[in-house]
């Protein structure tokens, strides 16, 4: 996917380029503000990530309400220092679809921009969520694998249908606590694992191959057993 | 100086404003004095005159010259209150009778009516005149004494004059006395606040105990220097916190760091540090948010998304997302919840209080243990999380919502002393309270918010301080 990074920290902007390229992205950076509006306007990106205060007399949120009022729908995920939630609303209002303050872990950032990425190129309302034999219907809100039904209270069906829409990606306990809980804090307690193990007891347990996976450091994924 | 300070002064303002109001109350009523005693009393004369004149016009058209002066001399004779100036003249203006010695030389025209002294029986006296003249060039001059009514005239002018100068005089006072009453009831809450501008946070306004205008200003600004203090102390103990609590676990990551650079036998063991490292790094930052949180919560700026909100279902919430994790440890989490508990406030953060509410009683409870969460409404939203943990001694049960505050009993369990802090913070900013009491055994925390009708008819939440605020 090509993604642009719009970081003036030398550092910070670096490490985030290697991660993603690392993660095989196409990546450009810019390191100003002025230079980030004009790749953002006239390039297509599937991401961009954006940091809100850059120097030049551009900041992030003038980049990005820029884009937004030439109708540009690219996904921008804001880099933030400014961690107040006031400044997260302000940022969300500004157009951006994702808001992570610094400092941040590149396993969370790589998993939010994927997400939005992907987003990005929504297919569409599905009606039904299938990886491998696991299916999921949205209308019935019914879950079967391998053909047999698999009972779920109705947050463990949520929880499931969120991995499964982001499968094949790593799904952060932030983005699981965002996503399924609408918790914007950090519990401090493990919740999220012990749901998540629950969650595997029914899904994976009964059958030979286990599809969500513990990512290390990371979180979560939900994914086919590669050949 | 003291001159132009005095007209500065609000207080010398509210005197002037006080004795022009008298001056002005004072001279409407002398003039509606002046107007009915000294103005009847005129119009009185007046009338008399002319019904003097009617009666000697019939009397002269009855009998002519000799029965006009009879009547004359008769009526000079009659008059008891001796005030009646009669003088009738020939054509050559020479006196016939009448009780004046000569026709007064400025009377010269008919129908006005002349204020004149004129000497009468040797006495020098105010007189009103009215002239009339007869066919055949007879002239009749008719008169009242009015030397009474310019004594009363001349009283009242007095009294005016006097009036004026009292009140001068006592708007002086006045404004002196008011100006002392303002000084002295504001000279306090000038002193406080010139004191605490000054680096005084402990003065406070003295009440008066009277509950009036003043009193509740001093309370209002106690109010604000209560709060003021409270902010104050809270800043302080962040900044004591980062001195102190921060340090030992940057010590740790970074003992870890220099450790693995100096030691670390096998890129894997330094791969593990690092990563050990970041983790401290990353439980660092996790404590400076909440510490940031908590200071934007305590400074009040999240008022703007207070609403309407239904606590409920935010609390069957919370019950489903920690109810894994405590039947994980063996401990069974009830939950008694009414349908409904219309609150008023930020939904986020009541979560995020209840959350960490029952966060630490499901972390301090044993195993087989039982965490209630109960609420109830009675005057208010009433969330009560009790557990059957070690519980906080009396002793340290007002210091437990400090920051970094962590029992003895809670030593070896994990956590940053921050989740109380936090809970008390959200409780004051929406004008609720938060106790400790003990659930022999264990903790039952009590978190009370106000009732979202109450919210409505509120002032705003002014930052009561909690019963278990441990500040003054």
């Amino acid at each position: 996917m090509r993604i642009l990074v719009v970081e003036d920290d030398k550092d910070v902007g670096g490490f985030v380029v290697r991660g993603l390229k690392e993660a095989g992205h196409v990546v450009e950076h810019a390191d100003n503000g002025r230079d980030g509006l004009f790749m953002a306007a006239s390039e297509a990106f599937d991401a961009v990530v954006l940091d809100r205060m850059l120097p030049g007399g551009i900041d992030g949120l003038h980049i990005l309400e820029t884009l937004r009022s030439q109708g540009s729908a690219v996904p921008v995920l804001i880099l933030s220092a400014m961690a107040e939630v006031d400044d997260r609303v302000k940022g969300l209002k500004a157009g951006s679809d994702d808001y992570l303050t610094k400092p941040f872990a590149f396993a969370e950032l790589l998993a939010r921009v994927e997400a939005l990425a992907r987003r990005g190129k929504g297919e569409g309302p599905v009606t039904k969520l299938v990886v491998e034999d696991l299916e999921l219907d949205l209308l019935s809100r019914q879950v079967r694998r391998a053909g047999k039904k698999v009972d779920l209270q109705p947050r463990e069906f949520r929880l499931l249908e969120y991995l499964m829409r982001h499968s094949g990606q790593v799904v952060t306990r932030t983005m699981l606590l965002e996503g399924v809980w609408d918790y914007h804090f950090d519990p401090q307690t493990n919740v999220i694992d012990v749901h998540v193990s629950r969650l595997r007891q029914k899904v994976d347990k009964p059958f030979p191959v286990a599809l969500i996976h513990t990512v290390r450091n990371a979180g979560y994924m939900l994914r086919a057993e590669q050949p | 100086m003291i001159g132009r300070s005095l007209f500065r002064s609000a207080s010398v303002r509210f005197g002037v404003v006080y004795a022009l109001l008298l001056a002005v109350s004072a001279t409407a009523l002398a003039l509606f004095l002046w107007w009915s005693t000294a103005g009847l009393l005129d119009r009185q004369t007046q009338a008399a005159i002319h019904a003097d004149a009617q009666g000697l016009a019939e009397r002269w058209a009855g009998g002519g010259i000799p029965a006009l002066v009879a009547t004359i001399d008769d009526r000079l004779a009659q008059n008891v209150d001796d005030d009646a100036i009669y003088l009738l003249a020939d054509p050559a203006m020479r006196r016939i009778t009448g009780n004046l010695q000569r026709w007064p030389p400025v009377v010269t025209q008919v129908a006005i009516s002349y204020e004149l002294s004129v000497i009468r029986s040797g006495m020098r006296s105010m007189a009103h005149i009215q002239r009339f003249d007869l066919p055949d060039g007879f002239f009749l001059l008719i008169g009242r004494d009015v030397q009474i009514r310019a004594q009363l005239e001349k009283m009242l002018k007095d009294a005016l004059v006097w009036a004026v100068v009292m009140v001068v005089l006592m708007a002086t006072v006045g404004a002196v006395v008011i100006r002392n009453l303002f000084q002295r009831t504001l000279s306090d809450i000038s002193a406080t606040t010139a004191a605490i501008a000054g680096g005084d946070l402990t003065r406070r306004v003295r009440l008066s105990g009277r509950g009036d205008e003043f009193d509740q200003v001093a309370e209002v600004i106690n109010d604000m220097l209560a709060r003021i203090g409270r902010l104050m102390d809270g800043v302080r103990q962040v900044s004591n916190a980062i001195a102190h609590d921060l340090r030992t676990p940057i010590t740790r990551a970074r003992t870890r760091l220099e450790e693995a650079a100096l030691h670390a036998s096998s890129p894997e063991a330094l791969r593990a540090a690092i990563e050990r490292a970041t983790a401290d790094l990353d439980g660092i930052v996790g404590v400076f948010q909440a510490l940031l949180r908590i200071a934007e919560i305590e400074a009040g700026s999240r008022r703007s998304s207070f609403a309407r909100m239904d606590v409920a279902p935010l609390l069957r919430d919370i019950e489903e997302l920690y109810g894994a994790v405590a039947e994980d440890r063996g401990v069974a989490l009830l939950l008694d919840v009414p349908e409904h508990l219309p609150a008023y406030g930020d939904r986020a953060l009541v979560q995020q209080a209840v959350a960490n509410m029952v966060d630490n009683a499901v972390k301090f409870s044993p195993p087989g243990g039982a965490v209630r969460l109960q609420a109830s409404v009675n005057g208010a939203v009433t969330v009560c999380v009790a557990d059957q943990g070690p519980g906080i001694p009396a002793a340290d049960r007002a210091r437990a919502t400090d920051r970094f505050f962590r029992g003895e009993t809670a030593r070896h369990t994990p956590g940053s002393g921050l989740g109380l802090s936090l809970v008390l913070a959200v409780a004051q900013l929406h004008g609720g309270e938060l106790t400790l009491d003990d659930n022999a055994p264990g903790l039952r925390a009590t978190l009370r918010l106000p009732l979202a009708e109450d919210a409505d008819t509120r002032r705003g939440p002014a930052g009561h301080p909690a019963a278990a605020d441990p500040r003054p």
